[in-house]
């Protein structure tokens, strides 16, 4: 096309014809929010008013006033669930890098449910906790009846439920993750192994552990930013009534349905800054080896 | 030896077992439900089998009633475009970033590299502000142009596999005379084939499953996606699961056609496209 012109020329029209979009596109819905976001948080703007200057008052209320840093405590269920989530993972993971029949059924099975569309995850999780539903129609069948409740009713159990069904979405992910870490271990040093007597659990400990080491750590530190984002389970499920409201949920409700934009920047300011610094300590714990 | 070596064996396959039943078990109920009459299911349990396999009603009406259609082709519009966009941006990225060392690619590499670290769904509150004042609220463009602008996991595939294609190739078409355009057009595209099936897939999954994107910012019903028609189920069919139960079987049985058909690809792109 301009293979007259100077390979020189060319090149500046190609960087700036090349980035110029793309570049235009990262400003506008990437940066400039984060930057309006921050200029919000320090207004009282309800998105028609005029915004006026009310300094930290945003930032005093989402610490001080109970109603907005319980949500914190939701937070933790989703937390712990990671861990069993990255157990489970890492369990299945490692069985199925051994010999085992039907690999790629158990595989595409466990994986599967990561693939699938939220909304439809939430609805199905709805109809699966309903009383007289399909976990209550299980634990009767094998005669566990006395520790059914209202699943979703109950205000200690909802926030179990929603992040156990968080852990049944995401948990193939991990799966995947860890199942291609392990596949990357040569196969002679699991020979060897077996040569000098170790059996699979020595295998597990010694050999697969050490090496996806940093893999497992990283979607472990992961987790934290993961847990304070937590949002279209809960949402889709119940909305975040009955206690069951994240952090996420409560920024996402006091700037759509209260209309209190300042007050919503400050919360999305203080989750970015708990993202940006759990991402800095992994980057620096774990970014030379990575 | 032999009998702890059974045991073992026992507990590992009754593990996988019942791991594939709980991940089996939630879309199984929601399967027979949607094949059931009104009566049918409040009389039947979750685990029965509906009694007429070829009972379609409540997918007609989760169709047509339900605005999936609508949800599909919205779907499918803003996929197409979405892929595309981002195939063509992220290599175009990639290339003049792999290929040309110039003062401040390092600080655009930063830059792009700095954008994945912001959580969505909270810029929303400030993103709103900006579509809406661009005047795309409630139209598909407010999706994919967010769809391209925020997720920027295609340039590091793009560059991760750039790496791997030789610059001699460039040098030896630069001899022949091409020019730059050339060269990213007829060298480098076709080679980085292997990544954009990844980029496809990644992106693919990201856009199909998403909800607040269409649900924050195409409200209207005739710009419903497969995630927002299913989620307007929830008020006038509240009573109707068998209704919802279909909805939701149409919205899996893509995913599920993708998946069989693209086993492999889709293993190796999420593990290729997870290693930031």
């Amino acid at each position: 096309m301009f293979s007259k012109l100077s390979y020189k020329q060319q090149r500046i029209i190609i960087i700036v014809g090349f980035l110029i979009v793309p570049l235009g596109l990262l400003a506008t819905f990437s940066f400039l929010p984060v930057a309006n976001m921050f200029w919000y948080s320090f207004t009282d703007w309800n998105g028609f008013s005029e915004k006026e200057i009310v300094g930290f008052e945003n930032y005093v209320t989402v610490f001080t006033d109970p109603e907005y840093f319980r949500v914190f405590a939701v937070s933790l269920y989703y937390f712990f669930a990671t861990f069993a989530q990255m157990g489970i993972a890492l369990y299945f993971a490692t069985i199925l890098s051994f010999k085992v029949r039907m690999k790629n059924f158990f595989k595409g099975v466990i994986f599967f449910p990561y693939l699938l569309n939220g909304v439809a995850i939430g609805f199905m999780f709805l109809l699966f906790f309903q009383p007289d539903g399909g976990l209550d129609t299980v634990l009767k069948a094998i005669g566990l009846d006395a520790i059914i409740t209202h699943w979703l009713g109950n205000p200690d159990m909802i926030n179990i439920s929603l992040a156990g069904t968080s852990v049944w979405r995401y948990m193939g992910f991990n799966f995947i993750i860890f199942l291609g870490a392990i596949s990357s271990i040569p196969n002679d040093i699991y020979e060897a192994s077996e040569i000098d007597g170790a059996n699979k659990w020595h295998q597990f400990i010694y050999i697969i552990l050490p090496s996806i080491k940093i893999i497992v750590s990283l979607n472990l530190i992961l987790a934290i930013s993961g847990a304070l984002s937590a949002f279209e389970i809960p949402y889709i499920m119940t909305g975040g009534s009955n206690g069951s409201a994240t952090f996420v949920i409560q920024t996402v409700d006091t700037a759509f349905k209260y209309g209190k934009i300042g007050l919503a920047s400050a919360m999305a300011v203080i989750l970015l800054f708990i993202v940006i610094i759990v991402t800095a300590i992994q980057r620096k714990f774990f970014g030379e080896e990575n | 030896m032999k009998a702890k070596y059974l045991t073992g064996s026992v507990l590992k396959y009754a593990s996988l077992i019942l791991g594939a039943i709980a991940a089996i078990l939630p879309i199984l109920i929601v399967f027979f439900a949607a094949f059931k009459t009104g009566t049918e299911y409040t009389t039947t349990g979750p685990l029965t089998p509906p009694s007429d396999w070829t009972n379609f009603e409540n997918f007609k009406r989760a169709f047509v009633e339900g605005n999936m259609l609508t949800g599909f082709k919205n779907t499918i519009i803003i996929l197409l475009i979405s892929i595309f966009g981002t195939t063509i941006i992220g290599s175009m990225v990639a290339f003049v970033l792999n290929r040309f060392n110039f003062k401040g690619s390092k600080i655009i590499l930063g830059a792009f590299l700095l954008a994945t670290l912001i959580p969505g769904v909270t810029t929303q509150v400030a993103t709103f502000q900006i579509v809406n004042g661009l005047g795309l609220f409630n139209t598909m463009w407010a999706a994919i142009v967010l769809y391209l602008g925020t997720d920027i996991i295609a340039i590091y595939i793009f560059l991760q596999f750039m790496n791997s294609i030789s610059v001699s190739l460039d040098e030896s078409a630069m001899l022949d005379g091409a020019s730059y355009f050339t060269i990213y057009r007829k060298i480098i595209l076709p080679l980085l084939k292997p990544a954009i099936v990844t980029v496809i897939i990644v992106k693919g999954i990201n856009v199909y499953n998403d909800f607040y994107t269409p649900f924050l910012y195409m409200p209207k019903s005739d710009l419903h996606v497969i995630s927002t028609a299913l989620f307007k189920f929830k008020g006038p069919y509240g009573s109707e699961w068998e209704v919802i139960c279909a909805g939701i079987m149409l919205a899996i049985i893509p995913t599920l056609i993708a998946f069989i058909a693209l086993q492999k690809y889709i293993y190796n792109g999420l593990t290729s496209g997870s290693v930031k």
